[in-house]
């Protein structure tokens, strides 16, 4: 499939909001859905609702097979070695939450550290906040540096310092402000050294580079299907499968048990022992169309259409006078999130005057105020784009920021 | 569609009336919209009920920094319990803006932080 076509598929994208065509420029907060994905969720509902796993009967049976397969196709996805690595939950939160609440429960002692980063949206600092809190454990925080790198050489000290005692490593691979990508094998290699373990939180990178859970070498990653042009509702919890299998099951319940009795539980196998109660049957189905159907498009033409998108828009905004971009220059590598502000404009005004026009972008700190804090920045403007974002749509867009911050103040 | 910034609104924005804090004051409040970052902290000195004098610094947004003004400008002068008295709505049409906007917790802000004053 040519890339041109991607808008046709996305029947939100007919939609005028204030007397002009929508421009859709929050796709990192979510992604818009195509017609495929919409009519998985009522084909499923029309021809094959039955609870999974539990019934003898061909309209059960047929519902968990297309379940299995769902798996599967994630799994190819993602280039998990296993079927069973594939964790279906909520959201990227409820995965994220759910290795905070059963490795760090049974693998993190009383002064044992756990490791995130200054860049993490706030979902990937309270779960370990938490539990640090519960397990009396130490919360280290990698610093970002000026060049909004991780400080690596922090990483190294508390390595050096710690040693085996620094358990797990969480960490974005694409922060939702900054936009660039980290280096997860590196990251990897590190962590591994003293028998720790890595957490990815892939939020913002799953939709925008082809991830290999292999290649990265993560113990854990985390992703929510709402993000990669599939239902809200649906996320993904990959874990190694040695790993999957030691943890105790965080929430309990339905359908997630080989046998028990009034005194004791035998766990189901993985992942079914992380499933419990009725899932999101037909969501996950979705989930499963909207990565083929994004997969159907190649990455490479994925990747350049993104880059040009990114190119043109940092281009016209760093030509405007007092405008402040949060990330890296446009020389770096970056994927498709530009944060930036303009003078003293607050952005709720900018957000509001572009919303007047049609162009739909995020304002405040975008549930990373750790971030915005060490940078002294306030709250800022946040542009970010999607499979169907068009240079004719980026240019709109900066011919609108000009006049406000021409015009306007 | 007409604009959300009218006219009244730069101007209160641009040049923010009572905007100064109180050398002599006996209430104050302080409150943050934390999605947005937007600070307000008022300043009244009550005398017999009325509210003879009232400040405000902060920053924040045309819309939240607009209304604070204009509210200042309603109630200085007025009775203090006015305050407690004043609904979401009233605070909505002296701005001229929809109730049905995205950007209520700017337009309530002031308002929010009037009520949430206490006594120095």
């Amino acid at each position: 499939m040519k890339i041109e076509s991607a808008r046709k598929d996305i029947p939100i994208l007919k939609r005028s909001f204030n007397d002009r065509p929508l421009i859709y420029f929050d796709n990192a907060a979510t992604t818009q859905k195509p017609t495929v994905v919409i009519d998985v969720l009522k084909d499923y509902y029309e021809n094959s609702n039955a609870n999974i796993n539990r019934g003898l009967y061909s309209l059960s049976h047929e519902s968990t097979k297309l379940w299995n397969n769902a798996r599967d196709r994630v799994a190819k996805f993602i280039n998990a070695q296993h079927a069973e690595e594939i964790v279906f939950t909520k959201s990227c939160t409820e995965s994220l939450n759910l290795v905070a609440n059963t490795f760090c429960r049974d693998f993190v002692q009383e002064g044992d550290v756990i490791v995130i980063t200054e860049m993490e949206h706030h979902s990937n600092i309270l779960p370990w906040q938490q539990i640090a809190k519960a397990k009396k454990a130490k919360l280290e925080w990698l610093p970002v540096l000026d060049n909004y790198e991780l400080d690596l050489n922090y990483l190294d000290y508390l390595l050096l310092k710690y040693k085996e005692r620094v358990r797990i490593l969480s960490v974005s691979h694409v922060s939702n402000v900054l936009g660039s990508i980290v280096d997860i094998p590196n990251l990897a290699k590190k962590i591994h050294s003293v028998g720790g373990v890595l957490c990815v939180d892939a939020a913002q990178s799953i939709a925008h580079i082809p991830i290999d859970v292999q290649n990265l070498d993560c113990d854990f990653l985390a992703f929510s299907g709402h993000k990669v042009y599939s239902p809200m509702g649906t996320g993904v919890l990959y874990g190694k499968k040695h790993l999957l299998e030691k943890l105790n099951p965080w929430l309990t319940g339905g359908d997630m048990v080989n046998s028990m009795d009034k005194n004791s539980v035998e766990w189901a196998s993985v992942p079914q022992k992380f499933e419990a109660g009725t899932q999101n049957v037909a969501g996950v189905l979705a989930l499963a169309e909207g990565v083929s159907w994004l997969e159907n498009f190649g990455w490479e033409s994925l990747c350049l259409n993104e880059e040009k998108l990114v190119k043109t828009c940092l281009a016209g905004l760093l030509s405007i006078c007092n405008i402040k971009i949060l990330g890296k220059d446009i020389d770096s590598k970056r994927l498709g999130i530009v944060s930036f502000k303009i003078g003293d404009i607050h952005p709720h005004d900018i957000a509001s005057l572009l919303d007047e026009k049609g162009i739909a972008v995020r304002a405040g700190y975008h549930c990373a105020e750790p971030l915005h804090k060490r940078f002294g920045f306030g709250p800022s403007l946040r542009v970010s784009f999607g499979v169907y974002n068009t240079q004719d749509e980026v240019k709109d867009f900066l011919n609108s920021i000009r006049s406000i911050s021409n015009r306007f103040f | 569609m007409s604009s959300l910034y009218k006219k009244n609104i730069i101007d209160h924005y641009k040049n923010p009336r009572n905007f100064k804090s109180l050398k002599t004051y006996n209430k104050r409040g302080f409150l943050s919209n934390t999605t947005c970052g937007d600070e307000l902290e008022v300043f009244m000195y009550v005398k017999k009920s009325i509210i003879e004098d009232i400040g405000f610094q902060g920053s924040g947004c045309a819309i939240s920094i607009a209304s604070m003004s204009m509210l200042t400008e309603h109630i200085k002068g007025k009775n203090f319990n006015l305050i407690t008295n004043l609904s979401d709505l009233e605070i909505f049409e002296m701005i001229g803006i929809n109730k049905d906007t995205p950007r209520s917790s700017c337009v309530l802000l002031g308002l929010k932080t009037c009520k949430a004053v206490n006594d120095t």
